[in-house]
């Protein structure tokens, strides 16, 4: 093939590429940051978005190139070149997404990792979901923090134990990582903070479990995003971020 | 070609292989009732629905149950099960088969059920596939509209935040029902209809294998598509297509229409994919080797296998569903020691390939398409069919990337990323070789050019959100919201839709002998593409912001771009009237269609349009590809009396000239 086309199409995807950029930095596609896991979704998020960038730009410039370049005049019933395949080609089109493909997966994986790890030292927090609305608990001074299972959590799951703290939003310090414990009373729930980037599914019989770690005070949505039924639009509280000091007297306050 | 084409057709009288009677007398008076037909169904389905009845009274009589006429059971048992095997059973549908059970003495087939003369041909057990096929796309027309009326109320709903029209049960079953009409009612179904239709006739045979099986795997699907309709009114299927459990088991009693229709839309595709496999790799034409295969031959023979094997699970899962719900089993309720996600395992090992049996026969569209419609060879051919089973493969081991927030074990998200981000990479060479096949071509513009290459470009965008859901950590945050909502549109609606409406267009010359109107079917795509981006890229947007998927109410900050997107939605939805108008009128008043007005090489184009009744009136000779543009003297199959001709291939080109 001649060079020609070729520097034509490299200038159409130029083009693409800086218009999909566009697109990507001026629409504000995410919420507010305020997890540190959310932080390495975020880093994936944009690494994964350049890649795709670049996948759109050369395929829609291909695209665009040919369909205006190799238009068929009217009267013209002759065909194409009988170009059957290229060795070269077919086997750089399938080895270079093979390596995109794979870097891909080890940038996920490592945050994936760093994501799921309880780090020493995390605060318990538990959470039931029923039909429909959430109950957070937080165990007194002195319960068991690092284990499997649920400490303020009824057995039968009907409510919460009275010795912890109780509440309908979910309440956090800032800096401090909290490691949430995920509990159903009747169908399957499912945790999410948009600005935390966290989701897990709460069901019927399990101890799921996430990390989460604010970065940012303030007051979130914290809604369910697994239908769970008629109620299942309403079911949406508040994440609150507070400083430490102001978390822990909202701890000892209104213990019951 | 055209030419060529017509002159190899002969008039049904002049049939020597098969010999054509007209159908059967008529019978008179009483005996009206027991011939097969719509007389028959009349009392037919009745007693069924009677015997279904007597049976649950009767059992529950004997065996002390109160109450004993318990509607629950009667409506499981009699109507949703025993009615409509008497429906079929009206229709005629086991007739042959009963008969033979029944040691009568075998007809000799007249093929008096083959070929439609008359309008009411197409309502009746008809064993030609050519009418079956026109049946089955015509009947997924009918089930896309339904369900497209109900993603409209969805949407009228959803344009301002607050609760407006519906109640929360009614707005859960929208689109619970919209999914599961345009899944297993439209885009399954119409794939199967398309392929009815052309791929006998590419292949060079003269039916399916088997006829009568096709017949009945047809009929089951409007049962299948009223029992989801009918869920309506008893209120009602709302828990999503996915059914999940718990919640599907404490749902109405609405669930088991759901449970019940999946059983008969399911059997209808198993039974439609054996016929494939079978007619597949037992009645092609001599010549016609695998790697002679058009590609569409290739999409439906990777996508019957995946029908094969994985339908049977969804179908477990609903009948775990409806058991544990009907006969108070306990495979999900944990209270008893079920597991409730062992539903979600068995019901995505169906219907993550069901994604590919969604989109496989498409490629196989657009790949005849785009080749015929670029005057060009098909680019990489063999690694476009090994893509395919690259795929079918693949496909079976990444179900569980619907789980990563599911609750199931840490460990297993990991190869499930990989081989989920690994199905990206035979895509990707799909993509690339259709776009090389483009290069340098000599593109026509036609209506069937457009909705594939509208495909493709649609198909790269979900592609690439696909690729943000295969990564684990942004399917966390993106999992559940309208982004999902979007992705599955941009593949389904965007890819899947547009290639069965290339396919319609491709294909309407020849399924009806007539040709469409071309500045319609333009006006039709360009209205429906630029709505559908209006319509469903902004739901990315909404969804990484924080808006969750079925919801009837949301946050008011959400507000304008769900305005926007109703208002496009409602433009999309009209954009179909164009295409019901085009179809109708071209169909009834169209000009006549040559038997190859794409001056394609496959060999149904080598048929009269539309063919005649046993497609060939001789058996084609395969002599080479099915995508040989530009090559000087190629062809990809001839006839009688050309045959000594392709013995010596060096005197081909001169017996074209010749012809």
């Amino acid at each position: 093939m001649r060079a020609g086309p070729l520097i034509r199409v490299l200038l159409v995807a130029l083009l693409l590429a800086a218009a999909a950029t566009a697109v990507a930095i001026f629409i504000p596609w995410l919420p507010t940051n305020a997890s540190k896991q959310g932080e390495r979704i975020d880093f994936v998020f944009w690494f994964v978005t350049s890649i795709c960038i670049g996948i759109f730009s050369i395929v829609a410039s291909l695209s665009v190139y040919s369909l205006i370049k190799f238009r068929v005049k009217p009267d013209d019933d002759s065909d194409g070149p009988p170009i059957h395949g290229h060795t070269g080609l077919e086997i750089a089109w399938t080895a270079i997404p093979l390596v995109l493909v794979l870097a891909m997966i080890v940038v996920s994986s490592v945050a994936l990792a760093q994501n799921d790890r309880n780090p020493k030292g995390s605060m318990r927090v538990e959470i039931l979901g029923q039909q429909f609305a959430w109950l957070v608990a937080y165990p007194p001074p002195g319960a068991p923090q690092n284990v499997d299972g649920f400490v303020c959590v009824k057995p039968d799951r009907s409510g919460m134990e009275k010795r912890c703290k109780v509440s309908n939003n979910l309440v956090l310090p800032l800096g401090r990582p909290a490691r949430v414990h995920l509990a159903s009373r009747d169908v399957i729930h499912s945790f999410w903070v948009p600005e935390f980037r966290q989701k897990q599914d709460a069901v019927p019989g399990l101890d799921t479990q996430i990390t989460v770690t604010p970065t940012k005070t303030g007051n979130f949505p914290f809604i369910c995003t697994e239908l769970c039924g008629l109620g299942h639009a309403l079911m949406r509280s508040r994440a609150i971020v507070m400083q430490p000091e102001r978390f822990d007297a909202w701890l000892r306050g209104g213990r019951q | 070609m055209a030419e060529r084409g017509s002159a190899v057709t002969t008039t049904v009288e002049e049939h020597a292989v098969h010999d054509v009677h007209a159908p059967p007398p008529r019978r008179h008076g009483w005996r009206r009732l027991l011939a097969p037909g719509w007389l028959r169904v009349l009392w037919m389905t009745p007693l069924f629905f009677g015997i279904g009845f007597l049976l649950v009274v009767g059992i529950r009589a004997l065996a002390g149950y109160e109450p004993v006429i318990f509607w629950e059971a009667i409506i499981l048992v009699a109507a949703l099960t025993a009615a409509p095997i008497g429906f079929l059973a009206g229709l005629g549908a086991f007739d042959y088969w009963l008969a033979w059970a029944f040691g009568q003495p075998t007809k000799p087939e007249d093929h008096s059920g083959h070929g439609a003369r008359r309008w009411t041909d197409y309502f009746r057990i008809n064993t030609d596939h050519k009418v079956i096929g026109i049946q089955y796309v015509s009947t997924t027309i009918f089930f896309f509209l339904a369900g497209g009326m109900l993603a409209l109320l969805v949407r009228a709903e959803l344009a301002r935040p607050e609760a407006n029209y519906v109640d929360p049960q009614t707005y859960n079953e929208l689109f619970s029902v919209h999914a599961s009409l345009m899944i297993f009612l439209f885009v399954i179904p119409a794939f199967a209809g398309l392929a009815n239709y052309v791929l006998p006739l590419m292949i060079g045979a003269p039916d399916m294998a088997f006829p009568k099986l096709n017949a009945l795997s047809y009929w089951l699907l409007p049962i299948a598509g009223i029992m989801m309709l009918t869920s309506f009114f008893f209120p009602g299927f709302g828990a999503g297509w996915t059914n999940y459990t718990p919640l599907s088991v404490d749902e109405p009693y609405g669930n088991v229409f759901f449970s019940m229709a999946v059983q008969w839309a399911g059997a209808s595709s198993i039974m439609t994919a054996l016929n494939f496999l079978v007619t597949i790799i037992t009645m092609r034409a001599p010549g016609m080797t695998f790697w002679r295969m058009p590609l569409l031959v290739w999409a439906n023979f990777t996508t019957s296998l995946l029908v094969v094997i994985a339908t049977p699970f969804i179908a477990g899962s609903q009948f775990f569903v409806l058991f544990d719900r009907a006969l108070h089993t306990n495979f999900f309720d944990v209270g008893e020691g079920g597991y409730p996600l062992g539903y979600q395992h068995i019901f995505w090992f169906y219907s993550h390939p069901a994604v590919y049996i969604m989109i496989l026969p498409g490629f196989g569209i657009v790949s005849e398409v785009i080749s015929t419609m670029s005057r060009k060879p098909i680019f990489g051919y063999r690694l476009m069919a090994l893509s395919l089973c690259a795929i079918l493969i693949l496909g079976f081991s990444v179900w569980a990337h619907h789980m990563f927030v599911a609750g199931m074990a840490d460990w297993l998200r990991i190869p499930m990323m990989i081989t989920t981000l690994l199905i990206a990479v035979p895509t990707g060479i799909k993509v690339f070789s259709w776009l090389a096949t483009t290069w340098e071509g000599k593109i026509n513009f036609s209506a069937p050019m457009l909705w594939a290459l509208g495909f493709v470009s649609m198909f790269v965008i979900g592609g690439l959100s696909g690729i943000f859901l295969g990564a684990v950590p942004i399917d966390i945050h993106s999992s559940d919201t309208y982004f999902i909502v979007a992705h599955i549109h941009y593949v389904l609606l965007g890819g899947s839709l547009f290639t069965i409406f290339a396919g319609i267009y491709y294909w309407f010359p020849k399924m009806t002998g007539r040709m469409y109107d071309e500045r319609l079917a333009k006006i039709h795509f360009w209205l429906t593409f630029i709505a559908f981006n209006a319509t469903f890229f902004p739901m990315h947007i909404i969804g990484l912001q924080g808006m969750p998927r079925r919801v009837y109410t949301y946050d008011p900050q959400f507000g304008n771009w769900n305005m926007v997107i109703s208002i496009s939605s409602f433009v999309l939805g009209a954009s179909f009237l164009i295409f019901v108008y085009n179809v109708i009128v071209s169909w009834a008043r169209g000009p006549r269609a040559p038997g190859n007005p794409w001056r394609a090489m496959t060999l149904e184009w080598q048929v009269s349009s539309p063919p005649p009744l046993f497609n060939f009136d001789e058996i084609p000779q395969v002599v080479g590809s099915p995508y040989e543009y530009g090559v000087p003297g190629a062809r990809h199959a001839v006839f009688n009396g050309e045959r000594e001709a392709a013995a010596a291939p060096k005197a081909e080109e001169e017996e074209t000239v010749r012809a």
